[in-house]
């Protein structure tokens, strides 16, 4: 370091100066906002949660589990999304499915929100693209840790998101905050 | 002894030798899915093509002996093709449903394909479809679209169990294997057809979809099922505790041995290993039905044996434990004086025998009880503590309920008792008028020797971790005789081989590493 950088006080002022220009900034805005100015931003801040970012296409949001025509998981419990999980997180149970075309099928097929990474290997090695992250939803929250584990019945309800990006289901209430 | 030569390297094989046996033992591998050592030679699969020189094209391995000067070429372009082609061939009707398959991970259409397949599929028709999951018995699921024909499970059931329930019925494409009119593959054998079967066509009712096979892992053990000793591979799922219903040993598979059981397994041993992970498992010592440490236990065990004349003491032995256990015991009765020894435990039903492998003994190490020298009268013993002649008794996993003796006999004699210990592996009758129970490892969870009835010593190993505070018998008893005031210094089961080998003749000699994997015969 020079001796510029050395005397830390020049670069305490530019630091607040920086904040303190945003603040005139949007300070600036909010005025001409409020004084009719329809037209201007009120901030360069978006406003969360009535303000969205716009999401990328491709971007890994909650998972969802595809449903047949009838309802019924398209998942065949083949285990390879679980194989592949470098986090460890799903947890498929098998189960022998009455038509034995489809011949097997998940009891119990779930993802511990908790401890995934969202690298999208499971979508990637789904052979029957039964499971999809392309809710839009990247809310969840929970008090414990096992209301992070989401089950099969929860991640069978939820929807793909809209074309602008917007979640078209709720985000699902984890276990420990159901009334 | 015929001379030949494969793929440059020569070699010298018995009369007789095909030409796959005779690459196996160079080392080189020739893919066959119909062939089976075990059974008769097909050739319905086609795919163990070799060159042989002066042969003007290609020829099955498997149907060719080995003659003197032979010159075989197994790595030819032309032997390449032609395996490509055979593979396609195969693959032809065969399903893309490798997710929902069992045998997906151990295929051997899978494992071809990648080593000898690897072409661009050229079918574009539909696939000739056929029923699936259809049961064939109470432990052999068949689907039929998955099956090539290969014929290795009606040659097993036409000459290894000779009850020929299965054929291949249909012609051409539509051929299947399918079972006799009336028939159900109910032979004692059964589940061998799906050890032997190279794809997924005949699955085990009993483990499908419990595990997949890439989450299991294997030890080399012995099937504790009867006195034949087969040697089996025990495969055990400890990466996926949530699969299969949280059971450790998903199944056992049979492994070779020449001198045993070749490559078989019964049906009785092949699923006899619920009581591993049953809910009846003992986990910790209990004194007087409440649970407590080990210490304690074996404290109790002491000062309950310690009080008695010697002969006051009686002691029966399992059948179904190791050597080295029985070893065990023998130094505890030595310790205490007592000659109330005994081990034989009537079974309420005889066992059935047959001459393929199973034994009417339905105990894995009665021979080694019988040379270890434990083998006294264990009805007297009953009628002793009844008559109040004895007043402790150390009983190793039998229940004694579940015998040939009147249950109010047994009751009787075990309700004179001043003390009853039970060590055992499961909760049953005994257990429960047990004033301590001592909970055992079950054999997948330690090491340790079985000797057949021929007298074969054998070696198994562990395969999963003991279940709660469970040790094994030979632990329990030295840590008694510890108590006892005997140099009791055995920290493994091996130290109490050295102590069998070193002290009772028929095993003299012995030791694990000459064991080895096939095992050696007492004298």
């Amino acid at each position: 370091m020079n001796l510029a950088q050395r005397f830390y006080l020049r670069e305490v002022l530019s630091g607040l100066g920086l904040t303190a220009g945003h603040f005139f900034r949007n300070m600036g805005r909010h005025i001409a906002h409020s004084l009719g100015r329809r037209d201007a931003r009120g901030a360069v801040t978006i406003q969360y949660p009535e303000e969205r970012r716009p999401l990328a296409p491709r971007l890994r949001s909650l998972h969802r589990l595809v449903r047949r025509e009838d309802g019924s998981p398209r998942c065949v419990a083949c285990m390879m999304c679980e194989t592949v999980c470098p986090a460890r997180c799903i947890y498929i149970v098998a189960d022998e499915h009455p038509n034995p075309e489809i011949e097997k099928v998940p009891s119990r097929f779930d993802i511990d929100l908790g401890k995934c990474v969202f690298c999208g290997y499971c979508v990637e090695a789904c052979p029957e693209d039964a499971i999809r992250m392309d809710t839009g939803i990247l809310e969840f929250s929970s008090f414990s840790r096992g209301g992070m584990i989401y089950t099969k019945e929860a991640l069978l309800a939820l929807e793909p998101a809209g074309p602008d990006g917007r979640p078209a289901s709720p985000v699902p209430i984890p276990a420990d905050r159901r009334p | 002894m015929p001379k030949l030569t494969i793929d440059g390297k020569e070699i010298e094989v018995a009369p007789g030798t095909n030409l796959i046996e005779a690459a196996r033992q160079l080392g080189i591998e020739i893919p066959h899915y119909c062939y089976h050592p075990g059974l008769s030679i097909a050739g319905q699969c086609r795919l163990c093509m070799v060159d042989i020189e002066k042969a003007p094209r290609p020829t099955i391995a498997c149907n060719t002996q080995a003659a003197d000067g032979m010159v075989v070429a197994t790595q030819t372009e032309r032997v390449k093709e032609t395996q490509r082609s055979i593979m396609e061939f195969h693959l032809i009707n065969h399903p893309l449903d490798c997710p929902v398959c069992d045998q997906a991970g151990e295929c051997w259409l899978q494992i071809y394909y990648m080593k000898y397949g690897l072409y661009d599929p050229r079918m574009v028709d539909e696939k000739v479809h056929k029923p699936k999951a259809v049961p064939l018995g109470p432990h052999v699921m068949l689907d039929a679209e998955r099956c090539i024909l290969c014929s290795r499970c009606v040659r097993f059931c036409d000459e290894i169990t000779g009850t020929g329930e299965l054929g291949i019925f249909h012609r051409g494409d539509q051929s299947e294997i399918g079972l006799f009119p009336g028939r159900d593959l109910e032979n004692k054998y059964s589940g061998n057809v799906v050890d032997i079967c190279p794809v997924g066509a005949l699955t085990d009712r009993d483990f499908r979809f419990q595990v997949r096979v890439w989450y299991l892992d294997t030890a080399k053990s012995i099937c504790p099922g009867c006195a034949r000793g087969c040697n089996i591979d025990v495969h055990v799922n400890r990466r996926r505790p949530h699969h299969a219903g949280g059971k450790r040993v998903a199944r056992l598979k049979p492994r070779f041995n020449a001198e045993v059981n070749k490559w078989w397994l019964c049906d009785e041993g092949r699923y006899g290993y619920g009581f591993v992970d049953d809910a009846s498992r003992v986990t910790t010592p209990v004194w007087r039905s409440e649970p407590v440490p080990w210490d304690t236990a074996i404290a109790e065990v002491t000062r309950a044996l310690g009080r008695h004349a010697p002969d006051a003491v009686g002691v029966v032995a399992s059948p179904k434990m190791p050597n080295e256990d029985l070893m065990a015991v023998r130094r505890l009765a030595e310790a205490l004086g007592t000659r109330q020894v005994g081990f034989k435990v009537p079974p309420r039903t005889p066992g059935d025998q047959d001459d393929l492998l199973i034994r009417a003994d339905k105990n894995p190490n009665t021979r080694a009880a019988e040379l270890i020298g434990l083998d006294g009268d264990v009805a007297g013993i009953l009628t002793a503590a009844r008559s109040g002649r004895i007043k402790a008794l150390w009983v190793f996993g039998h229940d004694l309920f579940d015998s040939a003796w009147l249950e109010s006999d047994v009751t009787l004699a075990l309700g004179a008792l001043e003390t009853l210990i039970f060590t055992g592996t499961n909760a049953g009758r005994t257990s429960a008028l047990a004033h301590l129970v001592l909970p055992a490892t079950a054999w997948v969870e330690r090491d340790g020797t079985f000797t057949n009835w021929e007298g074969r010593v054998q070696r198994f190993r562990p395969a999963v971790e003991p279940l709660g505070e469970a040790l094994p018998e030979w632990d329990i008893v030295g840590r008694v005789l510890g108590m006892l005031g005997h140099a009791a210094s055995a920290t493994r089961a091996e130290h109490w081989f050295v102590d069998l080998a070193a002290n009772v003749e028929a095993f003299r000699g012995m030791t694990y590493q000459s064991i080895g994997e096939t095992g050696r015969m007492t004298q």
